[in-house]
């Protein structure tokens, strides 16, 4: 799959289709990848890589390039990094005519700190080998499967198709079913209140408010976060008691309520491995249950239940009703 | 040499804990760990380093300074500062324990923080060297060496347990109502176990790394190079690196009115955020490419600049493993690097 994603977008620089490509450049590691941007021929051959650690969503990178002047840029999208895609071109953040989008199959991406609580440390290479990993370590050799190590994201991937592109690479996916995705919320709402708000205190105790997940989420383009605005009277400097950490996971949860593709960018960059993915599933799951089935980023976002009216809508009542059962 | 048996750990750790509070790395989950007051019975995790620093213990993320409540027309004048308790902090790597004197330089310096100060005269810090050495670790390009840590006692780990050194007075008198833990052994299995730790040191990816091209006095140089751009290009603003990072000294002050009085605290602060250093007039680092840059020059080029040739960073590779798109000081230092080779 790199040599044909190389081999494509040399093509597409040579006949000034694009004039560059996102993508992910080579690291220290084997997995130590970073988000960039290639401008010749050279450079893909040089940096350009694509493997099982690529995981990282380019899309966001795309409202600060496709506003750039001097052509078309070229992004390689997985089907989530698509359903990404597509909710910020819903929401106008993106110029679609300055991206040239291919789509490109995903099997799910690794995750290296699954890899490291194998007990796995001192990496120095990783190479795929029929369905396992091979780690040289300066320790020895180890193996784990590739199937252990996957992200927890893509464990509960929900498609794997791509609701918008410009042409495919391999072969188009479909849509999975959703149960795997919620059991974890499904576990959560088996809980007592109380043990449901022992659970999120001890999780969210642990932030360190380095606002990685908003910062690489999708859904939070705000020109100026009301977290980073000192005039705010909230802004992230001021933790003045231990509950404010969890204000700030709730308010942003419920800020992308609707808008947020479940791409898990949020869990995947936690320095503290919270499971932030599960606050907007759940919401995810409460919009299908009482508007419908929708997925943010599978259309242009006319259709999004919490920003249209409809007779048919659930009354606030709603709230009490379900807090009964 | 003085030596504690793994099997006596637990109860080396319980007799110390009734002279003074004990922190401990604590497994949250594998592979992750965080300090946390010891308690008998809990398992001393086994890993290599706690997701954040050590430096948490001095320099708190968020502590109140002063507050002020007016009282009959007057403005009363709170201070919240009490003498801190006695405290150690076990297992502590030779990385972080550098970054204490690192620390030391920006906070024991005239004019003296006082708040730290405190904390660090009431704490004991007990080193421990490293035996599994992770690839994300270049200590040794700062002159550290893991298999021979800094701090008031070092604990030399074995298979068994750990060959006991107290470095200094504290370190000594935390030790005398211990002695019964401890036995004698020959030491030259501190000397195999460090040296092994040396040999797998010399083995790892980043063994090499170069840091002749930084240093005091290499602003002009290094200020204006074309590759900020493509090294912070993909940086997303976050603060991961400042706040898992031992050596990071940056805070913020802020008043926080409560409705019956104001408290003046404190907290850290990140040059990767968009309202550092924002004053009366504006921000003088007004894109991601200028913020990026300010982290690595300060600890590259400042740091040392003001302190006699210290670099600000101790290597421990927690910014290599936490940043969500793996742009760390390692990359920085081997692209500028190359660049100046080339030139």
């Amino acid at each position: 799959m790199q040599e044909m994603m190389k081999n494509r977008a040399k093509a597409l620089l040579a006949d000034g289709t694009v004039s560059r490509v996102i993508g992910w450049r080579r690291g220290e590691f084997s997995y130590d990848v970073t988000p960039a941007v290639f401008e010749t021929a050279e450079e893909l051959e040089r940096d350009f890589v694509f493997d099982a650690f690529c995981g990282a969503n380019v899309s966001k990178y795309l409202i600060r390039e496709s506003a750039k002047d001097g052509g078309r840029i070229l992004a390689f999208l997985k089907p989530c990094d698509a359903f990404s895609f597509n909710q910020l071109l819903a929401e106008h953040r993106v110029r679609r005519e300055n991206v040239y989008l291919i789509g490109i199959p995903c099997a799910g991406k690794a995750d290296i700190d699954r890899i490291k609580k194998a007990g796995i440390d001192g990496v120095l290479g990783i190479a795929e080998d029929g369905e396992d990993f091979v780690v040289s370590t300066v320790y020895g050799e180890e193996r784990v499967k590739q199937a252990d190590v996957l992200a927890e994201r893509c464990l509960a991937c929900k498609s794997k198709r791509h609701p918008v592109y410009d042409e495919l690479l391999g072969e188009e996916g479909e849509d999975l079913p959703d149960d795997v995705r919620f059991a974890g919320v499904a576990k959560l709402e088996t809980m007592t209140a109380e043990e449901r708000f022992d659970f999120w205190r001890s999780e969210l105790s642990k932030c360190i408010r380095c606002n990685a997940c908003r910062n690489v989420c999708p859904a939070c383009t705000c020109e100026n976060c009301v977290f980073d605005n000192p005039d705010s009277g909230i802004s992230q400097k001021t933790a003045a008691d231990p509950f404010e950490e969890n204000m700030y996971h709730i308010i942003r949860a419920f800020h992308v309520a609707g808008r947020c593709t479940d791409c898990g960018e949020c869990s995947r960059v936690c320095p503290e491995h919270i499971p932030l993915h599960l606050l907007n599933r759940k919401f995810i799951k409460d919009i299908d249950e009482l508007y419908g089935t929708y997925r943010a980023g599978e259309d242009d976002g006319t259709k999004n239940p919490l920003t249209s009216y409809t007779e048919g809508d659930a009354e606030a009542s709603v709230v009490r009703e379900r807090g009964r059962a | 040499m003085k030596f504690l048996k793994r099997t006596d750990l637990d109860c080396f750790l319980t007799a110390a804990a009734e002279h003074r509070t004990i922190y401990v790395p604590i497994d949250e989950e594998p592979n992750k760990s965080a300090y946390r007051r010891y308690k008998p019975r809990t398992p001393v995790s086994q890993g290599l380093k706690t997701t954040r620093s050590a430096k948490d213990f001095f320099f708190p993320q968020t502590e109140n300074l002063v507050g002020f409540r007016i009282e009959d027309k007057k403005i009363k004048i709170l201070d919240p500062r009490t003498e801190h308790e006695d405290f150690a902090v076990f297992g502590v790597r030779a990385c972080d324990a550098r970054s204490f004197g690192i620390l030391d330089k920006v906070f024991l310096s005239e004019p003296v923080d006082t708040y730290y100060q405190n904390r660090r005269a009431h704490g004991l810090i007990l080193t421990m060297t490293c035996r599994r050495p992770a690839e994300t670790c270049f200590c040794t390009a700062f002159g550290i060496d893991p298999a021979s840590p800094e701090g008031d006692i070092v604990f030399t780990e074995t298979a068994d347990g750990w060959y006991i050194e107290p470095k200094t007075e504290g370190g000594r008198d935390f030790l005398a109502p211990l002695e019964e833990f401890l036995e004698e052994r020959d030491e030259g299995g501190a000397e195999e176990a460090k040296a092994r730790t040396r040999e797998t040191m010399e083995k790892l990816p980043l063994a090499g790394l170069k840091t002749d091209s930084f240093g005091g006095g290499k602003t002009k140089e290094l200020f204006d190079r074309p590759e900020w751009a493509s090294l912070s290009e993909a940086c997303i603003g976050c603060g991961t690196c400042t706040f898992v990072c031992p050596t990071c000294q940056c805070y913020d002050i802020r008043d926080y009115d409560t409705g019956r009085e104001v408290r003046r605290f404190r907290c850290w602060d990140s040059c990767m955020y968009s309202d550092f250093t924002k004053m009366a007039g504006g921000n003088p680092r007004l894109t991601q490419k200028e913020r990026f840059r300010q982290r690595f020059m300060h600890k590259l080029v400042y740091f040392p600049e003001n302190n006699g040739g210290e670099f600000g960073c101790v290597g421990c590779g927690r910014c290599l493993a936490s940043c969500p798109i793996h742009m760390n000081i390692v990359k920085v230092m081997k692209t500028l690097s190359e660049g100046q080779d080339e030139q």
